[in-house]
């Protein structure tokens, strides 16, 4: 890794862990959603700072260069974020279709009552 | 007979060209029947249509699909106490005169949920031929499984019991289309299926599913629910000796 890699790496990975307690702060992200933004954050700062732990990784998993292990990580976490995201999109999907039909319902249950009102009005 | 403990059940998503036809016809030959549509969010005149015939509707605010508008009805029905449930739809692909042998075969306890094929009787039904395959490969699927001859998984013709519907209230019913996957379903929890033969029109409204690639969709969703149904334990209330 040349100084320039490392520099802007680390560069990278405060502004990543800086926004990110921006929009938590700002509540555009809950903290259960912010967690794993700020791990992958950390990792990466960690890594480059500790050079020694990335190569040790590196030779680990046998990929040719600590930049691809790098990548291969940061692939593999956006990937693990995605399929919680649909995860997440399912139950909601779920919430949503329990909603729906419960409004369509008690809509119904309410005219009903009206109409009924209505008709004892008459009498 | 008396009909009072029977509610049918119309799904509609933009159906004001047919919707107000078929509900003369039922409401000719059944004026007892009590009629539920469920009106999914439609952006034409349907709501109006079933309100000026005197109609009981519920209406969802959004479109959520076939499935969910039925499962609403389903809810509805399970609320009100209703013993059977007939389920059609607005489209005036279902002949309403049918309506009778299913509410029939209900009653007679001869399984927990008729079906209606339109492949069991001479009917004019027309579909394209990639529609016509699935069916095939669908219907060869589920009477492999059940043992038994099922023509027309895709029917929304049906008539189910007190049973069945309370199991349709459940979060087991798929959401986007039942179809041969809530029929294997079923077996495997251990009601009772039959199939009777029912007139069936090509749709007069066409577009409502397996259209553009959306049939292609189906074949591989179809697959994957029913492989889920085995790799699932069975839902939790019918492993007590199939008593509800």
């Amino acid at each position: 890794m040349t100084p320039h890699q490392k520099v802007f790496a680390i560069i990278a990975s405060i502004v990543l862990l800086l926004f990110i307690l921006e929009l938590v702060r700002k509540r555009k992200i809950k903290e259960e959603y912010s967690w794993f933004w700020l791990l992958i954050g950390s990792a990466i700062f960690i890594l480059v700072i500790w050079y020694d732990l990335l190569l040790f990784i590196t030779q680990l998993i046998g990929s040719e260069t600590p930049m691809t292990t790098l990548f291969l990580f940061g692939f593999l976490f956006l990937l693990f974020v995605n399929i919680h995201y649909s995860v997440k999109i399912s139950t909601f999907t779920e919430q949503i279709k329990r909603m729906v039909q419960k409004i369509g319902i008690l809509s119904k249950e309410i005219e009903d009552f009206k109409n009924k009102e209505k008709r004892s009005n008459k009498k | 007979m008396n009909i009072k403990d029977t509610l049918l059940i119309i799904p509609a998503y933009n159906e004001s060209k047919t919707i107000g036809n078929v509900i003369v016809k039922i409401k000719n030959q059944f004026p007892d029947l009590d009629i539920l549509v469920i009106d999914d969010g439609s952006f034409d005149s349907t709501d109006m249509i079933v309100r000026k015939h005197g109609i009981n509707i519920i209406s969802l605010p959004f479109n959520m699909g076939y499935g969910v508008a039925l499962q609403t009805g389903y809810q509805y029905a399970n609320n009100k106490n209703y013993q059977y449930v007939l389920q059609m739809d607005a489209d005036g692909q279902h002949e309403p005169e049918c309506l009778n042998d299913l509410i029939m075969s209900i009653k007679n306890n001869k399984a927990d949920i008729i079906i209606g094929s339109r492949f069991l009787s001479e009917c004019n039904y027309g579909a394209s031929w990639l529609r016509r395959l699935g069916m095939i490969i669908f219907s060869k699927i589920t009477s492999l499984i059940l043992k038994q001859k099922i023509t027309d998984p895709t029917s929304g013709f049906q008539a189910l019991n007190h049973k069945v519907l309370k199991f349709f209230t459940s979060e087991f019913y798929p959401s986007d289309y039942p179809d041969a996957d809530v029929i294997i379903l079923l077996h495997r929890i251990g009601f009772r299926i039959k199939e009777i033969p029912v007139i069936m029109y090509s749709a007069l409204n066409k577009g409502k599913i397996h259209n553009g690639l959306k049939p292609l969709y189906y074949v591989f969703k179809m697959f994957l629910s029913i492989i889920m149904i085995f790799l699932r334990e069975k839902p939790y209330f019918y492993r007590k000796g199939n008593k509800l």
